[in-house]
């Protein structure tokens, strides 16, 4: 009897990296999972340790086969999707990173932002690139660091760094990294790849020619012996060498672009909200190239090896279960970030308080870089639970912000949000959801999309699943929430909550 | 500075004296065991029974600590904590079983829902999470009375309600019933709770190895059960895999 065949998924995420295994239905075979540390040694800086991550990575693979009692030679593909942006360098010869990775919540760039815009059209960045010039993206943030120290830039011209977002990083890691055998950087073996959807969010890649654009190498001083080449999103990307030798790499996909996957959302005009540490709005518009006029970026879906590129439009939120985090981890509020709910839950409004979560400035629609996080409406009423449910009701209204940009862009109103991402366990949540958008908003039936769709793109890369319409018959609906509240208390808060998000941004420019 | 209050006294000296035994102890052992009265010994032991410290298997029974004392200090476990640990497994269960999936836990008298998927048929569904299942018909339900202590007992006196005429409603029976729960680690309910509608239910435990929650599947009787009546056995392993994968996201069984 021949053993069953299944596909493997790398998710590595800004709180937590995971590796989850699916059969040929979809179905979740097993999960291995671990957190990171995080790093926030300035306000507004955001680091991790590339190293710990990979290490991480090294360890959950095997747990992950192993949980599913299979061996390396019955998966037949892995994926590797990952937060995107997240700027790693690393020495090839040695292995390491020369610093802690930038993360793209990290503000740190807002002041380099200025210099670049006195030296090239914003817009025409935002033409090349689908991006608004925001310390959000890679370029930034590689810049910041080859400024940080001299001999970094030296190193970087001289062609003996490297850089890449996460899937690069473990990818050149699972390849081989510095040398199995330490042989030195003639024994190396990692491949330095990225796709199309990760190199889209750096800054640096040309929409129409996904390729890496001179000009903007020119504008931010990156040397191109430094970069990854570019693949298509499903392409052979070669063998596993580390820690288990032999597994081919299907797939490499940014996390969000991932999801789109996961949903089967394969047909141009259809979307999906993913809930995370962010939160994060895509509208799949087929090949076209589709130009925002309502604060959307444009960025790549996926692509086939041989097949033409695939585009979406995004809706980006920063912080979502991000501020839930903050409330457990810097507040105390909670012991996990599940409580939130329970203690939402205890009251049936927010008392009058809002809070804004721009801790890193604010994404879609609003693209402001200096706009701080901010809790306004404070009275003696006020309760722990009433924050408790306003920071649940931000991740809502910086929802309802970017479906009403994407309704605007699309010209039609949505009839439903298709949601998934870990905060789709909060039931709490997605009523809020439905309530503030006033459609219905639908669970599929694995709420981690992530990784499944780094696990379907692996397996379509391999021929596991003939075509995507095979995946459709996978995807069902686990839950679904309808909108319940009186319209007129949802206007009045609508017009409460963008009353706050003004005050945020008016607080971010003071002093200029 | 005031004396010692010399019933809290007594009322340590009989928990200490039980949990030292290993099989329940009549109210007159305990009372010549200590030295006491026996109305006396009874006033007190029957004080720590309505508080939950201690328990009998039947009225006039003999008693032994309840399992309550051990797990003083233990938070309750959130319902929506549950959830989102749950809901991953939950998922699979139901993608694997095209039956709508549940999780359900005991908090103060009732089974509630803390979880729900749909079926995967894609038919009209609505959420049930939040609504109570009952303890002595539904799956989920005899799961939670066979291995919650504090669900146990809470239905020690409860009245069984006869929701369809397959509902077990004997004491005896139920009795019977938890005791096949306990020894095969899953439970069926085919027709209790409405009629042509069955469900199969398996224990989540905890770190500790408590039995904190149920997972189960429910659907019609046609597609659950064999010819027989019987819940099939392909599905009942689904959904005690499920049991085992949720208690281990809860840290039962994991080494780090």
């Amino acid at each position: 009897m021949v053993s069953p065949r299944y596909v493997a998924a790398i998710d590595q995420g800004t709180t937590s990296t995971r590796c989850m295994v699916f059969d040929r239905q979809g179905r979740m075979i097993s999960i291995a999972q671990r957190e990171h540390r995080r790093y926030f040694p300035r306000p507004g800086w955001v680091e991790h340790d590339a190293a710990e991550i990979w290490s991480i990575v090294k360890r959950i693979l095997p747990q992950a086969l192993s949980e599913a009692g299979i061996g390396a030679d019955q998966i037949v593909a892995l994926g590797v999707t990952n937060q995107r942006e997240t700027t790693v360098v690393w020495d090839p010869k040695t292995g390491h990173p020369v610093a802690k990775a930038i993360v793209w919540q990290d503000t740190r760039t807002g002041p380099l932002l200025a210099r670049i815009e006195r030296e090239f059209d914003a817009e025409e960045i935002r033409l090349r690139t689908g991006l608004p010039l925001h310390h959000y993206f890679s370029a930034p943030k590689l810049r910041w660091l080859l400024d940080s120290d001299p001999h970094l830039q030296d190193r970087a011209d001289r062609g003996e760094l490297l850089f890449g977002t996460m899937d690069s990083w473990i990818t050149w890691n699972l390849t081989g990294g510095a040398g199995l055998d330490g042989a030195g950087i003639d024994g190396a073996a990692g491949k330095h790849v990225t796709d199309v959807t990760n190199a889209s969010r750096t800054m640096l890649m040309n929409l129409e020619t996904l390729d890496w654009d001179d000009e903007l190498l020119r504008v931010f001083g990156i040397p191109r012996s430094m970069l990854p080449r570019i693949h298509p999103s499903m392409d052979s990307f070669g063998r596993t060498r580390d820690p288990l030798p032999g597994i081919p790499i299907g797939a490499l996909i940014g996390d969000q672009q991932a999801s789109l996957i996961g949903q089967t959302a394969f047909e141009a005009g259809e979307a999906k909200c993913t809930f995370g540490t962010g939160s994060f709005l895509l509208l799949n518009t087929g090949r076209e190239i589709v130009r925002s006029r309502h604060g959307l970026i444009t960025t790549v879906a996926h692509k086939v090896a041989g097949s033409p590129a695939v585009y979406a439009l995004e809706g980006s939120i920063a912080v979502a279960g991000g501020l839930v985090q903050w409330v457990r981890d810097s507040l105390g509020l909670i012991r996990s970030p599940a409580e939130i709910e329970t203690l939402a839950a205890g009251v049936p409004d927010n008392g009058g308080c809002y809070v804004v979560p721009a801790f890193s400035g604010l994404f879609a629609p609003y693209w402001s870089s200096g706009a701080q996080g901010i809790m306004v409406g404070l009275t003696s009423y006020v309760t722990k639970e009433h924050i408790a449910r306003a920071v649940l009701e931000a991740s809502a209204w910086q929802t309802r912000d970017v479906v009403d940009a994407m309704n605007a862009d699309a010209g039609v109103p949505a009839q439903s949000l298709a949601v998934d991402g870990g905060m789709t366990a909060d039931n709490l949540l997605m009523q809020m959801v439905a309530d503030v958008l006033d459609i219905p908003v639908v669970r599929p039936m694995m709420a981690e999309t992530v990784a499944l769709g780094a696990g379907y793109a692996a397996g379509l890369s391999v021929g596991y699943w003939s075509d995507p319409q095979v995946l459709r018959r996978h995807w069902h609906r686990a839950g679904e929430w309808r909108p319940t509240i009186d319209p007129a208390r949802r206007d009045r808060e609508l017009s409460e909550w963008r009353a706050a998000v003004s005050l945020a941004i008016t607080w971010g420019k003071r002093g200029t | 500075m005031p004396g010692n209050v010399q019933s809290v006294e007594r009322a340590a000296a009989i928990l200490r004296l039980l949990a030292e035994q290993n099989e329940p102890l009549t109210l007159s052992q305990i009372a010549t065991a200590l030295g006491l009265a026996k109305g006396t010994a009874h006033g007190i032991v029957r004080t720590l029974a309505e508080v939950g410290f201690v328990e009998q298997d039947q009225s006039n029974g003999p008693y032994r600590v309840a399992t309550e004392v051990f797990r003083l200090g233990w938070a309750r476990l959130d319902q929506n904590e549950l959830r989102s640990k749950a809901i991953n497994w939950t998922d699979a269960l139901a993608a694997r079983t095209g039956e709508s999936a549940r999780v359900a836990a005991y908090h103060a008298g009732r089974a509630r829902v803390a979880h729900h998927v749909f079926r995967g048929d894609g038919g009209t569904q609505v959420l049930v999470t939040g609504s109570i299942v009952p303890l002595h018909a539904s799956a989920m339900g005899k799961v939670l009375l066979a291995f919650d202590p504090g669900a146990g007992r809470s239905a020690a006196n409860a009245e069984l309600t006869a929701f369809t005429h397959r509902t077990i409603i004997d004491r005896v029976s139920l009795r019977r019933e938890l005791a096949s729960v306990r020894d095969s680690g899953w439970a069926g309910s085919v027709g209790e709770v409405e009629p042509g509608v069955a469900g199969i239910a398996a224990p989540i435990r905890d770190g500790g190895g408590h039995v904190v929650a149920a997972v189960g599947i429910e659907g019609s009787i046609d597609r659950v059960c064999d010819d027989r009546q019987r819940p099939r056995a392909a599905l009942v392993t689904h959904v005690v895999r499920a049991g085992r994968a949720i208690s281990r996201e809860l840290g039962h069984g994991r080494e780090w």
